[in-house]
């Protein structure tokens, strides 16, 4: 008989473990899928693990679909701390790209290359802002929940989009393809090294990320945020505002969200379409999920993701399996990982028949009082 | 026939599939569990209903498929959530990013597929009523089940003795607990009910209402009728109502569209979006009408014996 019951303090060992067992967990369901689909496991998941590292032009990849993951994780990360559960990013990503993508259709060949890639990415990062502010200015002033608004918000932002480039924005010269035209060169994001797409985006998220660590970790504010989440009423008697907790976790995680959709659009894209987002938007919420709510573990779990993707796309392109497969995998890890988080503060215990017995009747009336868990 | 009893009748059949969805999470949210696995568990739903039709011709082995997918992947949550005492914000999440990725990848050989027009079963006598039959007594077997449905459940959460535990287990689990009543199993089997009748919006989405499979068809029904829960203050006849309230919003929608009104399309598809944006602000403006409502354990993880 196995019991689960708590531990005294939560594990530390498994707060770290726990990120590697859902890894583990997934990969062992995942090569059991390619077994079913009648596919050689090794060679699948040699897609997902080996590929994506083979050369300079796959590792500019993989940092190109990191990029995003890592800005609006980090975000998030921020966000879900507080206990605001902004789960719109995809749209606050949207704008940010349309914001951006609308500074870039300004420019010409002539244009300053450094002013208009500044304006740009500041557009879009105060577009995913605004965008995240409605969200905001409901929770705030109306109570309303942040989860279903900044969700809806997330089909509005695709009918805009769609609208703008089906519409006043869409390339005459386009032989009428849903696109605006290609933006002039001078607002191309410069890349690291030639013969990889990889951007300066990747040493700016990384810049974040560094940031994001004194935020939270040395900083009064990112202290309050937190406070504020894990408990209101500490918080409250702190002295803490719950409102500005609100309005800051929403903007910063906003702001994240619509920088990543300026940089896409401005660095792979170079054009406007419907489909900016490879749906970056909601992988960033596992993101966050699995690197620990920490800025260090969202750089990995946003590496993690983009292999991911990646993956998928190899697993179509040379196994002819849907690329929907990187969604099937990131819906399972998040699974897998909320599963193993179990055992941060609980633990499983083999007891034989006998004893479970004896422990039974002892602590009844409730059999399994012992099973309390978390905080 | 008149156009507006005809905009009555397809307001219905619109609003059927938020309404069935919306009265599953109702009563995964009257025993103190929110399920943002919806969206998930729809697609799911509406992928199995749909591959089952086009294998077996036979619509109510597609509704059995449809339902037994959403009550199996809410039981997956449901164990995550009740046993493992997971967040159920983050657990929803993951069902609703899961189900959208499994119904993709397995729905990838079924989109060139269509099923045929189901001709509405009228209801002898009443459907000859002059425009309120049209309106109302001719439509799928299932629309009428829905609506009858709500009217079941506003019944059994009100008088039956079982509702009334069941609402109990959802305002105070630790008082059930201490009478007795298995909180967990309770709330296990209400969340599975939940997924149950989630799947069967999303196979009468597919089946019936399109009937087409395209990925990601259900486009946010799941979080409307999240959000319609709230909107109805977790009463069953108001949810229904509401359902179809946003039903005619969609039809409003594609009514103008088709008559040509000159506002680009994507303007007034947002529109069932932002009227579910509006109705929550609407509602949550009076926290002490949602808050006298709401079942008071909502969210909040149950430990036995605690």
């Amino acid at each position: 008989l196995i019991r689960f019951e708590a531990r005294g303090s939560p594990s530390r060992l498994f707060a770290y473990a726990s990120p590697l067992i859902a890894i583990a967990t997934t990969l062992t369901v995942c090569s059991a899928l390619f077994v079913i689909l009648g596919r050689d496991p090794l060679s699948g998941l040699s897609l997902f693990f080996v590929e994506p590292f083979k050369n300079v032009r796959a590792l500019g990849e993989l940092a190109i679909k990191a990029t995003p993951l890592l800005l609006i994780g980090l975000g998030l990360a921020v966000s879900f701390r507080a206990n605001i559960w902004n789960i719109g990013a995809e749209g606050q990503f949207i704008l940010g790209a349309v914001c951006a993508g609308r500074v870039a259709l300004w420019a010409t060949e002539e244009t300053n290359a450094v002013l208009i890639i500044v304006a740009l990415l500041g557009a879009g990062t105060l577009g995913g802002m605004a965008w995240a502010a409605i969200t905001a200015l409901a929770r705030d002033r109306f109570g309303t929940s942040e989860i279903l608004v900044s969700l809806m918000l997330v089909y509005v932002a695709e009918q805009l989009l769609s609208y703008l480039v089906f519409g006043p924005w869409r390339d005459p010269a386009g032989h009428n393809f849903p696109q605006t035209r290609l933006f002039a060169e001078s607002t191309n994001i410069p890349r690291l090294v030639t013969g990889a797409r990889a951007n300066l985006g990747l040493p700016i998220a990384l810049a974040f990320a560094a940031l994001f660590w004194l935020f939270l970790h040395r900083s009064h504010k990112g202290y309050a945020l937190e406070v504020g989440g894990l408990s209101p009423a500490a918080a409250r008697y702190a002295g803490f505002s719950s409102r500005s907790s609100i309005w800051l976790a929403c903007l910063i995680s906003g702001a994240m969200a619509g920088l990543a959709g300026a940089l896409e659009v401005a660095g792979p894209l170079g054009q406007l379409t419907p489909h900016v987002s490879m749906g970056y938007g909601f992988a960033a919420i596992i993101v966050a999920f699995v690197g620990r709510l920490s800025p260090i573990g969202v750089i990995f779990s946003s590496l993690l993701m983009s292999i991911f993707y990646i993956g998928g796309e190899l697993a179509q392109s040379r196994m002819g399996l849907p690329k929907s497969l990187t969604l099937v995998f990131q819906g399972l890890l998040l699974f897998a990982l909320l599963a193993s988080d179990t055992l941060i503060h609980g633990r499983l215990r083999w007891l034989p028949q006998r004893r479970a017995a004896l422990v039974g009747t002892l602590a009844s009336p409730a059999p399994d009082s012992t099973a309390r868990g978390g905080d | 026939m008149d156009t507006l009893s005809l905009l009555l009748a397809a307001s219905i059949d619109a609003g059927t599939a938020i309404a069935l969805a919306s009265l599953g999470l109702l009563l995964n949210e009257r025993s103190g569990i929110v399920n943002l696995g919806a969206e998930g568990m729809l697609l799911v739903a509406a992928i199995a209903g749909f591959a089952t039709v086009v294998h077996t011709h036979d619509n109510f082995a597609g509704f059995v498929a449809g339902a037994a997918a959403g009550a199996a992947l809410a039981a997956i949550f449901g164990v995550l959530v009740i046993w493992l005492n997971t967040n159920q914000y983050a657990t929803g999440l993951a069902a609703s990013l899961f189900g959208t990725g499994v119904s993709a990848f397995v729905g990838v050989p079924y989109t060139q597929e269509s099923l045929g027009e189901h001709p509405a079963s009228a209801i002898p006598g009443l459907s000859e009523v002059p425009w309120i039959g049209p309106a109302l007594f001719r439509h799928h077997p299932i629309v009428i089940f829905t609506a009858l449905l709500a009217v079941g459940l506003s019944w059994w959460l009100s008088r039956a003795r079982s509702g009334l535990v069941l609402r109990g287990v959802g305002e105070s689990p630790e008082t059930a607990h201490a009478l007795g009543y298995p909180v967990r199993r309770i709330r296990l089997a209400c969340v599975v009910a939940g997924g149950g009748l989630c799947g069967l919006a999303g196979a009468y989405t597919s089946i019936i209402y399109t009937p087409l499979w395209v990925e990601g068809m259900t486009a946010g029904k799941g979080w409307i009728a999240l959000a319609l829960t709230t909107f109805a203050t977790w009463r069953p006849l108001r949810a229904l109502a509401g359902a179809y309230l946003f039903g005619g919003v969609t039809m409003l929608q594609l009514h103008l569209q088709g008559e040509g009104v000159n506002v680009p399309s994507q303007l007034l598809a947002m529109l069932p979006y932002v009227a579910t944006i509006l109705v929550l602000v609407f509602i949550s403006r009076n926290p002490a009408l949602v808050r006298a409502n709401m079942p008071a354990s909502i969210g909040k993880p149950f430990y036995p014996g605690a």
